[in-house]
């Protein structure tokens, strides 16, 4: 017993401060890559670099589409290296959640030019433009009903649906003392009976895909599910393939998607306090 | 410590008892040799007899080049360095092998994946039942070449897994999964009780099985490193270094002395941070609260050394082939080498709360014990297979990296319960705190990375590990343009899972999570 109080006396208070304090996020941290559209000359070796295809290039007659999809992206900074000038950045970038899937999706189109390169930028936008106001209506009565019932609290149940447990790493760290959940209201439960929200890592795999779904229909109503990380939200690095349907959205609606390879645990409560309504929406990423 | 440098392959060779043709040591790392498809039981009896560990059975798909399948069998000897692969040739027209999993226990699953991947039949398998495609699958091989990795199969209506009955008065099955209590991966436990003593535990696993070594034979090298880190996401740094070590030794490269050591580091970091978790996760599963939040404490400031590093919490993006991407400056090493300095004597202080709590040591000890005699038949590696006598460590068997001129202990035990599984982690802390320090302080200036040629067609190599977990294997063939024609992973866990089935029985089933965390194997590395 003296050891344990000892230790205590020795240990200062090390829980942080976010989301009422900003967050301390080390300068050497790989978060999201931004792109300069306008300045970007040559999206063609970012898009060679990266290992999940979430830099895409289509091109027709003298015109080249340049796709990003932060929830393919891993944040691996390939990227950036790859393109060498300043148009790709890697920031410190993690409240990356959003609420709509299409908002993790910008599309660039520009002129092509004789040697390859992009000329002046034509058009950016993201792939779904903006919600519609009734849509957004909607979603605040759902947010406000179940406000309502949870009133400051939240149960939480994990699923992996497939995951490489990357994700599971980061999300169990979220009830160390450092991040501490619980001063939240928020807390880990162990049964889709208690839940209020599921948290799902994928990619959901066809092994995992029934269990997904009876776990979505033993949660009560209201509820909500966050997908986790590049794989929950599009299958990953893994992708489609025949082991796998892609992402949670394949299987059961989703509320939040959380981008990462995994999403550190910042990045999760921002996206956990996102689908409670207790976080500003983000505009728009990469903006 | 000391370094097994023996060469008894090539006695051994005259002694199992069969032909080995085309015997040829392909390099440092590795014999290679052909056995006729008929000799191989008595190529593995004879292999075994003579001291040897079959470490991994695997198959490939070759009927575009030879109409042929081949199966090899990876051997390793506690007094030779080098890996033995002997490679059978499985006529496409007799689509069979004979199984030894009824003498080797370990290659159970190895054997009937190779059923299901590649409809290879295993001749006389004592449970040939489908393992990692579920009974409802449609009959598909999904790793023969004519099968398209983006095939969408229909809705899976077919069987359900039978489990072995539950019978008896008082008797009763507890199944469990695969959506878990805890937040950890998916799998189907099913136990079979006597009041509260477990008699036997089904295990059934590949829920998260998603196609990965499909996936390899997809993509180009450079990316298929990220892929080899998402194996198992809490054994990134090993799995992308097995990866890599097989590239560069297809490539016929060797990475730079700077690149070796950094390498070292990141590996060591990667034990650190994963066997602190776990004491505070097996501490906390007999009621410790305390000890293990300091223990997640300690983890999130080994995962913010690992950040400072690479960027990275869980040392992603930071391995490639040719060494690493990005180098450390001086102070990153001297900032390092400090705040391990510093976790040295918090994580003491936090072993000195656990040691002097009796009732903690009265559920640990005795409780969950594999016995070594189990573990060595078993064929178990790495931290569970330590903890039970079986004195293996590829760092100082097979070096790799640095580990050459690293000098550290192995730690074994021999009582094989979840406390030695504990201390076995505790000791190798240590370990690797000093094997750190010896690579900081010869962090001389150099490249820490190099670049790789144009990578041969048709090579084959082996790269091997060992992870916190214990020996990580990667096995590939290479292809045109930089691709691979096949990529084996071979985690621990897979051959590990054995040894928790053994492990339970007897005990009560609420000692079951302690006694699967103090194996903390990984689902993910198993299923791929």
């Amino acid at each position: 017993m003296f050891h344990i109080f000892k230790k205590a006396a020795q240990t200062h208070l090390v829980t942080i401060g976010y989301p009422h304090a900003p967050a301390q996020i080390p300068e050497s941290f790989r978060g999201a890559p931004s792109f300069d559209f306008a300045a970007w000359r040559d999206a063609r070796p970012a898009a060679d670099a990266c290992p999940t295809g979430a830099i895409r290039i289509e091109e027709s007659a003298a015109r080249r589409r340049v796709t990003v999809d932060y929830g393919l992206c891993i944040y691996c900074g390939q990227c950036a290296e790859a393109d060498g000038s300043s148009a790709v950045k890697i920031t410190r970038d993690f409240e990356l959640a959003v609420r709509e899937r299409g908002d993790l999706i910008m599309t660039a189109e520009y002129p092509l030019e004789l040697d390859g390169n992009q000329g002046e930028l034509a058009s950016v936008r993201s792939e779904h433009p903006s919600e519609s106001e009734t849509q957004e209506h909607l979603e605040s009565k759902v947010q406000h009903r179940i406000q309502q019932v949870l009133g400051r609290s939240l149960a939480i149940r994990e699923v992996d649906a497939g995951s490489c447990n990357g994700c599971e790493m980061e999300i169990g760290a979220l009830n160390s003392p450092v991040y501490d959940l619980e001063r939240l209201g928020i807390h880990f439960v162990a049964s889709p009976r208690h839940a209020d929200m599921l948290l799902v890592t994928g990619p959901v795999t066809r092994n995992m895909e029934l269990a997904l779904l009876k776990t979505y229909r033993a949660t009560p109503e209201p509820k909500m599910v966050v997908a986790v990380g590049a794989c929950g939200i599009s299958g990953g690095i893994f992708g489609l393939n025949y082991a796998t349907v892609g992402g949670v959205d394949a299987v059961i609606p989703v509320d939040v998607f959380i981008p990462g390879c995994p999403p550190r645990p910042h990045a999760l409560l921002h996206g956990i306090l996102l689908a409670l309504g207790r976080m500003e929406k983000r505009a728009r990423i990469g903006k | 410590m000391t370094h097994s440098a023996g060469q008894i392959f090539d006695q051994i060779r005259d002694r199992c008892g069969v032909a080995l043709d085309r015997w040829h040591q392909a390099n440092d790392a590795e014999i290679r040799a052909d056995a006729a498809l008929s000799d191989v039981r008595r190529m593995v009896a004879g292999l075994i007899e003579n001291g040897c560990r079959l470490a991994s059975v695997f198959a490939e798909d070759r009927t575009a080049v030879t109409e042929d399948f081949l199966i090899y069998y990876v051997f390793d000897h506690p007094a030779d360095e080098r890996f033995l692969v002997v490679r059978t040739v499985v006529p496409s027209h007799l689509p069979a092998f004979p199984s030894v999993a009824a003498e080797v226990p370990a290659v159970n699953w190895q054997e009937r994946e190779i059923q299901d991947m590649f409809g290879l039949v295993a001749d006389g398998h004592p449970n040939p039942r489908r393992v990692a495609l579920h009974d409802n699958w449609p009959d598909v091989h999904p790793l023969r070449k004519d099968f398209p990795i983006d095939t969408v199969l229909p809705p899976f209506e077919g069987e359900q897994h039978v489990y072995r009955p539950t019978l008896g008065e008082g008797v009763f099955q507890i199944p469990v999964g695969p959506v878990h209590a805890g937040i950890i991966e998916p799998g189907h436990f099913n136990f079979a009780v006597a009041g509260e003593p477990i008699l036997y535990l089904q295990l059934r696993m590949f829920y998260t099985h998603k196609g990965i070594e499909k996936r390899f034979e997809q993509l180009p090298v450079n990316r298929a490193v990220y892929l080899a880190e998402s194996i198992s996401g809490d054994s990134s740094f090993s799995h992308g270094t097995a990866f890599c070590q097989a590239i560069e030794q297809a490539a016929g490269i060797e990475i730079p002395a700077r690149a070796k050591r950094m390498r070292t580091v990141l590996l060591e970091l990667e034990r650190l941070y994963n066997h602190v978790g776990d004491i505070g996760a097996i501490v906390n599963d007999v009621g410790f609260a305390v000890a293990n939040a300091h223990a997640m404490r300690l983890r999130e400031y080994l995962l913010a050394v690992n950040e400072e590093l690479t960027g990275s919490r869980l040392l992603r993006g930071i391995v490639c082939p040719g060494g690493l991407r990005h180098d450390w400056n001086d102070q990153q090493a001297k900032k390092c080498r400090e705040s391990l300095r510093q976790f040295e004597q918090d994580f003491a202080g936090l072993m000195q709360i656990v040691d002097s709590s009796d009732s903690t040591r009265d559920r640990l000890e005795h409780t969950g014990i594999l016995h070594p005699d189990k573990a060595r038949d078993l064929g178990i590696v790495g931290v569970g297979g330590r903890a039970s006598g079986v004195d293996r460590d590829l760092r100082r068997d097979h070096p790799y990296a640095a580990y050459r001129e690293a000098s550290f202990e192995v730690p074994v035990y021999q009582e094989g319960d979840v406390l030695r599984r504990m201390r076995v982690r505790v000791d190798e802390i240590g370990q690797s705190l000093g094997i750190i320090r010896q690579m900081l302080t010869r962090l001389e200036p150099g490249l820490h990375l190099i670049a790789i040629p144009p990578l041969p067609a048709d090579r084959v190599a082996l790269g091997a590990v060992e992870g916190w977990r214990g020996e990580i294997l990667h096995w590939i063939r290479t292809g045109a343009h930089s691709r691979l024609e096949r990529g084996k992973i071979k985690d621990p866990s897979l051959s590990n899972w054995p040894a928790l089935v053994e492990a339970v029985q007897g005990n009560i089933v609420p000692d079951f999570p302690v006694i699967n965390k103090s194996f903390n194997l990984s689902y993910s590395g198993t299923d791929r």
